[in-house]
């Protein structure tokens, strides 16, 4: 009995200190994050009105909803675009990063240079240097002049006429093409992921890929056999990662609308309603693809 | 007899080739075919990732009328430094580099410093309600921060601590342009992208073994004196990567250094409004009616991104193991 409560003792010390090291976490959690969260989704219902000395919420109901909707011109074309665009995007990341990873993983020359300028998109992709890439029209001019004087096609546009000529070309050969001519967007929003790939690949012991070997086992079956399963808890990361890193991107067009109705127009109450409906689809998403990813994920412990 | 050696050994080659019944020659050449293949394909991504930093630096070394001429590719016929003396004379260059380098370096030591604590919380102590703080820590690194954004706009546009402030003068304080905020919001681990840095560094120190921790404590060591003694040595390569890439993403950020950090001047922010001076002093000083053109101000832009990227590019050539290595090699396990 006595020594049951002196280690009762110790556990509740332990728990003490344990939760004045979170102590930060909780208390910016509850002023910056629990605080904002539910004014903004109560602004979003409302009018905001900004005077010198304070601001006063009036309750308008579905008032900015209806107006995200069915008045604003811009926002429902850029949303579907927006979301489309990310959703074909995140694959194309996802299919990039994982072949770098496995590519980067085996043993060459010269690979500490290779990876490093693979994971140089860390820095090149961040925050606004992003968004001052994407409106560089004198780069897109002069690769059209490229373009021109290289007989008016690019490849894709060339395989694509072929393709259509020979009535293949469908809509998802359409996607593919698209993605292929973005390919630079994909490999400049994956350096993250390539290291989370390359993370885990390098925690596969080699024994398990000599083992299936002797077995008889090919490497594309050892691929789907043993890499895949290995890492698919990292597949379920990346996944919510590049979403995440989607949304938060500075050339993010909704983003951008939703920062120019609020700095610019200072309508903060129409600024929230549009974030909010833009985060609601984004978690939709989020769940919904996390589930079933997570069907098939492998846990080795 | 060296010879010999080789002679003997290309027979055998050819010998065992020939007992595995061509076996061995399909395997080499199928080897080969794949690292020439291999090389072309990383040769190509490679050349991707980098070629619009080469594009950059060619044209910011060019001058105006090579921008528009045909023949002009990537070597400019006109060699000129203007471009870097405008777009260096439109940010303030040094003195905004020094402002940006002193905000980077203090929010990402604060920040890596509160998320090494309560990350270590995280990994190391049991206690009640845990599961439902790190789900919290989940919905931090999922929320955008565009989300709340509008909020803490006014929240620190009207800032008032449980109303202190307007007792004693009369009116809330006016926080939005002061960096006191977004110090305040990292002690508060709620910066950019600080659920990712608490996240990494909790899975670093869950993998430490508990022996560590006992001995400590056996040896007389107390709960923070074990922390500061025995496992922060120890987590020194995680600690430099999250460093790391806290002071090259807050170099970079755009959202908060615009929302929070207005009147500071910063690269990101003056990247941003580059294009807009240069119409500004082409109209005024210039007394130019038309302002500059698409092109030309591209190349400003250009030049710009260059010269504040440049920073990060030198510091990422030099502490390129402390980015990525340490991440890869300790391997994240989620």
């Amino acid at each position: 009995m006595m020594k049951r409560k002196k280690y009762k003792g110790l556990q509740r010390r332990k728990a003490i200190s344990g939760y004045l090291f979170i102590m930060p976490f909780i208390i910016g959690f509850l002023v910056f994050m629990v605080k904002p969260f539910f004014q903004s989704l109560y602004m979003s219902f409302c009018n905001v009105k900004v005077g010198s000395s304070g601001f006063e919420l009036i309750y308008g109901g579905l008032v900015n909803y209806l107006r995200a909707f069915t008045v604003d011109i811009e926002y429902n074309k850029l949303l579907t675009t927006e979301i489309t665009r990310m959703s074909y995007n995140s694959v194309a990341i996802m299919v990039f990063s994982f072949f770098a990873a496995m590519i980067l993983n085996q043993e060459f020359k010269g690979r500490a240079f290779v990876r490093a300028i693979f994971f140089l998109p860390v820095i090149l992709s961040s925050g606004v240097v992003l968004g001052i890439e994407y409106n560089n029209t004198l780069l897109a001019g002069m690769q059209d002049a490229i373009q021109q004087s290289a007989g008016g096609t690019s490849i894709t546009t060339a395989i694509q006429n072929i393709l259509t000529i020979n009535g293949i070309g469908s809509r998802l050969f359409e996607l593919v093409f698209k993605i292929v001519d973005g390919v630079y967007d994909v490999a400049i929003a994956s350096g993250i992921q390539i290291i989370i790939f390359l993370s885990g690949l390098q925690t596969i012991s080699s024994n398990m890929y000599e083992a299936a070997a002797i077995e008889g086992c090919t490497r594309w079956e050892s691929l789907w056999k043993i890499t895949f399963p290995m890492i698919s808890p990292l597949f379920l990361v990346n996944w919510i990662y590049t979403i995440i890193d989607f949304c938060m991107r500075s050339d993010n067009k909704v983003m951008e609308k939703i920062s120019k109705t609020m700095i610019v127009d200072l309508n903060y109450g129409f600024a929230s309603s549009m974030a909010w409906v833009y985060f609601g689809i984004v978690i939709v998403i989020i769940a919904i693809s996390s589930f079933i990813i997570s069907k098939g994920v492998y846990y080795y412990e | 007899m060296n010879k010999t050696a080789a002679n003997r050994r290309w027979d055998n080659y050819w010998g065992r080739n020939l007992k595995s019944g061509g076996y061995l020659l399909r395997k080499s050449i199928k080897n080969f075919a794949y690292r020439i293949i291999r090389f072309f394909m990383l040769f190509g991504m490679c050349f991707l990732i980098l070629q619009p930093i080469f594009n950059k630096i060619s044209i910011s070394i060019m001058a105006e009328e090579d921008l528009y001429n045909a023949m002009v590719i990537t070597v400019p016929e006109h060699f000129t430094t203007a471009n870097y003396q405008l777009a260096g004379q439109f940010m303030d260059y040094w003195k905004t580099m020094a402002n940006t380098v002193f905000v980077s370096l203090t929010i990402a030591m604060l920040q890596i410093a509160v998320c090494t604590i309560v990350g270590y919380g995280f990994a190391r102590f049991e206690f009640p309600l845990k599961k439902f703080w790190f789900a919290c820590v989940m919905l931090v690194i999922i929320i955008p921060p565009q989300t709340i954004s509008t909020s803490l706009h006014l929240h620190f546009r009207f800032f008032d601590l449980f109303g202190i402030a307007k007792m004693l003068t009369g009116s809330t304080i006016n926080l939005r342009g002061s960096a006191l905020p977004y110090y305040l919001m990292s002690a508060g681990c709620m910066g950019l992208k600080n659920g990712l840095y608490i996240y990494m560094i909790r899975q670093f120190f869950r993998n430490v073994p508990k022996e560590t921790e006992e001995a400590a404590y056996v040896d007389g060591c107390g709960t923070f004196k074990t922390f500061v003694r025995i496992m922060l040595p120890g987590a020194k390569p995680i600690l430099t990567s999250c460093f790391l890439f806290a002071f090259v993403w807050q170099w970079t950020d755009g959202f908060y250094s615009k929302m929070f950090l207005g009147n500071i001047k910063l690269l990101s922010v003056q990247l941003q409004q580059i294009g807009e001076r240069l119409g500004n002093y082409m109209i005024h000083t210039l007394n130019q009616a038309t302002g500059a053109s698409v092109g030309y101000t591209q190349c400003i832009v250009s030049t710009g991104t260059l010269m504040v990227i440049f920073p990060l590019l030198l510091l990422y050539l030099f502490a390129q193991k402390g980015f990525v290595e340490s991440l890869s090699s300790s391997g994240i396990k989620m």
